[in-house]
């Protein structure tokens, strides 16, 4: 049964954050900008209790496949489904803040999908605690973005001591300072332990702070979400245990079920990507009323587009995009909360938001003229954190590539 | 609660105008395109189909209830068939709808039963005017109330049928507001046309109508003394029309990518290359996006949200750049091959570009 009614227990947890995003978030994001490197902890101790108290990590995937609740209650799952509409919210507040979360991104993500359940216990069990931790994903490297195949680092099992012997350097590590020096958190790291092996060789290793031979190397100066730290990590004969691999750690040739986790992955963390995209845009759109407002502009609906002023006509334009991107999200979540397969949607839910918001907060700076390219507003900014929606996760270019491959029922091999 | 799947009616619903769809109305469209007509036996076998029938409750002799929703579902899937032959099938649509959401009980007892227990006929409206800003909420034609009687003066376009026409809803300026007027069968003062001659559209038979002080009784004003609110016929022709561009522009898509995986090019087939594979990935999001844009608009009408009327805007507004980004997309990639009228994706390219111009021709 179609149906768009948002559920009320997602309407209650939307509300408290954009309480969150109103009062911590919109009064320090221009310092923050201003202030690269500096790191938002009242936002941080306080999400840290706040999901405490709430007896979760905010911000963390939904874990097992099907939790006791679930079995016992004939309700459907909306765990991803809440999810994005929080993200959505902390992003409406500030992108770049929303990426200080503590308690549980991409890492746990990793975790979520490809972890036993011991790995689960131990590594996801670190967010309880008394202090905020965080946790990153270390899979970019200087020659490999998109093409996460040609992933250099390596990692080579010591059998007498039995444990893995990471090394390679890895880019573009979103909050790995905070994961690996701030906190005692952890970083997982793609690497491969079958070099001749390709993409079947391809696994991922929990690496916790502290652990010798990972150090952090430098912090990326960004067009936007610079409270966010990017982080490039050194990996020297990094030695972690040997049950933090995750998945097996045997090499089936001409399977790539290893590569595979890692693109599992993608399906759940590619719509919250996209609902960043989507809380952004709807702060320009928002904003962009408002100011017009003040200027006597008020946008009707309902008449020909003959009759429409030019700005009306963009802005409902802007809406109509922006809204049908949103729907696109929700159904990718909600086929996420209920296992059904959807890296065709999440891939169309991270294109089409990432479109839209970088062409909606340009023609919000467009629109508004010199009070758009001002500094005094945060639209500039936005327009700068929005960028980012559209590369990491997999650039739109990588998304059309999915979605296209799915469409036409093409293998990697036929259309590359 | 969010859920994005059709319920098991609906889903049988869907499989039965789809079959419809594929094997009668397309079979059919290209002739009935090149020889300006569909053929009556098709537009039968669809109104058997029993779509408007089950809007329809039993004390009008319907077997179901009206369902925006099911309505778009209905639409989109018809027009995937042919988009003429789908307003054809429908045309009845334009008549009993608004009765059924905005007239008064003796109305709908009135009107609706002779439609839906007969077989097809076409009774239909007019909406429609001819001037560039057309807008359904400033119309040209005028109603007057002159003692017992409404008397209409004003120029139509795009009445579907109607010279056959057993019925005809008349949309009028009364005071400043739009409101609809039954007008019964040989109604005198009516004036048809010549036929017209559009760009696309060709199998449907569109006509222009003039009301020459055309007097009706007063209570065949929708709604009675009191009239109606004019908001939910126009959101529900919104919502199908969006509902229609939907379901071409997956005919469209669907016909270009497989021609695009049939066709060679550089040793390869042409949808290997990105430059076509990422216009087929760019379509099918763009059509993905507007039909949920078109559920939840048609779902907000089904539950009497306040902010149905605008997204059942914005779900036209994106509609008809969809049809025609999806279409000249699906011309594009047949190249040269698109061009020639022996493949169906130029019409679906004409007649996309109509979903800017026209209003009111389906309705659920």
């Amino acid at each position: 049964m179609i149906d768009f009614e948002k559920p009320e227990a997602i309407q209650q947890v939307q509300n408290l954050v954009e309480t969150v995003a109103v009062n911590m978030m919109r009064p320090v994001s221009r310092y923050f900008d201003d202030h690269e490197h500096e790191i938002p902890w009242d936002y941080i101790n306080f999400m840290h209790q706040a999901t405490k108290a709430m007896g979760g990590a905010a911000s963390m995937a939904p874990t097992d496949k099907k939790s006791k609740d679930e079995k016992k209650d004939k309700r459907p799952p909306i765990g991803y489904q809440r999810l994005v509409h929080m993200v959505e919210m902390l992003a409406w507040g500030d992108a770049g803040m929303y990426l200080c979360t503590p308690g549980g991104m991409l890492g746990s993500a990793a975790v979520s999908a490809a972890g036993t359940p011991e790995q689960k216990k131990k590594f996801l069990s670190k967010f309880r605690g008394d202090k905020p931790v965080f946790d990153a994903m270390a899979m970019t490297e200087p020659q490999a973005g998109s093409d996460t195949s040609a992933i250099r680092a390596t990692a080579v099992l010591d059998k007498e001591t039995n444990e893995w012997i990471l090394n390679g350097e890895k880019i573009f590590v979103t909050a790995g300072h905070k994961a690996l020096i701030d906190s005692d958190g952890f970083i997982i790291v793609w690497a491969t332990i079958d070099p001749s092996a390709g993409r079947a060789g391809m696994r991922s290793f929990v690496v916790e702070a502290g652990t010798p031979g990972c150090t952090v190397t430098k912090l990326e100066y960004k067009l936007g979400i610079r409270v966010s730290d990017t982080a490039s990590i050194l990996l020297q004969d990094c030695r972690v245990p040997f049950e933090n691999i995750l998945g097996s750690p045997e090499v089936e040739k001409r399977t790539t079920k290893g590569f595979k986790g890692a693109m599992a992955t993608f399906d759940a963390t590619r719509p919250i990507v996209a609902a960043q995209a989507i809380g952004i845009a709807r702060a320009t759109l928002e904003l962009l009323k408002e100011e017009l407002e003040k200027n006597g502009v008020v946008i009707r609906y309902g008449l020909p587009r003959q009759k429409l002023t030019n700005i009306e006509r963009e802005f409902i334009d802007m809406e109509m995009m922006l809204h049908s991107a949103w729907l696109l999200v929700l159904k990718a979540v909600w086929m996420a909360d209920n296992h059904i397969h959807n890296p065709r949607e999440a891939s169309m839910s991270k294109l089409r938001a990432g479109d839209v918001v970088v062409k909606i907060t340009q023609k919000a700076i467009e629109i508004l003229g010199p009070l758009g390219y001002s500094r005094e507003l945060l639209l500039e900014k936005w327009f700068r954190d929005s960028k980012i929606t559209d590369l990491y996760e997999g650039t739109g270019q990588i998304n059309r590539l999915v979605v296209a491959r799915n469409v036409l029922g093409y293998r990697g091999s036929q259309l590359r | 609660m969010y859920s994005f799947s059709p319920n098991e009616e609906q889903k049988m619903l869907i499989d039965a105008i789809q079959r419809y769809a594929l094997d009668d109305l397309r079979a059919a469209a290209h002739d009935a395109d090149e020889e300006n007509e569909f053929p009556l036996e098709v537009i039968e076998k669809g109104w058997e189909l029993g779509y408007l029938q089950a809007s329809i409750p039993e004390t009008y002799d319907g077997f179901g209830e009206r369902s925006a929703l099911t309505g778009v579902l209905a639409a989109e899937e018809i027009a995937y068939g042919d988009l003429a032959g789908a307003m054809a099938v429908m045309v009845p649509g334009l008549y009993v709808m608004p009765i059924l959401i905005a007239g008064n009980e003796e109305q709908k007892k009135t009107f609706i039963p002779p439609v839906i227990e007969e077989e097809w006929r076409p009774y239909t409206s007019a909406l429609m005017e001819n001037s560039f800003d057309f807008d359904p909420n400033d119309l040209h034609t005028t109603a007057m109330i002159d003692g017992d009687s409404y008397v209409i003066s004003g120029e139509k376009i795009y009445v579907p049928f109607a010279p056959d026409s057993e019925g005809m809803i008349v949309y009028a300026n009364l005071d400043g507001v739009t409101q609809g007027f039954i007008i019964p069968k040989g109604q005198e003062g009516l004036e048809v046309g010549e036929r017209q001659k559009n760009l696309g559209l060709n199998a449907l038979p569109l006509y222009p109508v003039k009301f020459n002080n055309v007097r009706i009784p007063k209570e065949n004003r929708i709604g009675g003394e009191e009239g109606h609110k004019i908001e939910p016929i126009i959101d529900a022709s919104r919502v199908a029309m969006a509902a229609m561009a939907v379901g071409l522009s997956r005919a469209a898509f669907e016909y270009s990518r497989d021609y695009a995986k049939e066709r060679d090019v550089f040793g390869v087939k042409v949808a290997q290359k990105q430059a076509i594979a990422f216009m087929i990935a760019e379509m099918a999001t763009e059509i993905e996006a507007i039909r949920m844009l078109v559920w939840e608009a048609a779902w907000m009408i089904d539950n009497d949200k306040p902010e149905s009327s605008k997204q059942a805007y914005l779900a036209i507004t994106g509609a008809m750049d969809m049809a025609m980004m999806v279409t000249d997309r699906a011309v594009q990639i047949l190249g040269g091959h698109g061009y020639i009228r022996e493949h169906p994706v130029e019409l679906w390219m004409r007649n996309g570009r109509g979903f800017a111009s026209f209003s009111g021709l389906a309705i659920v």
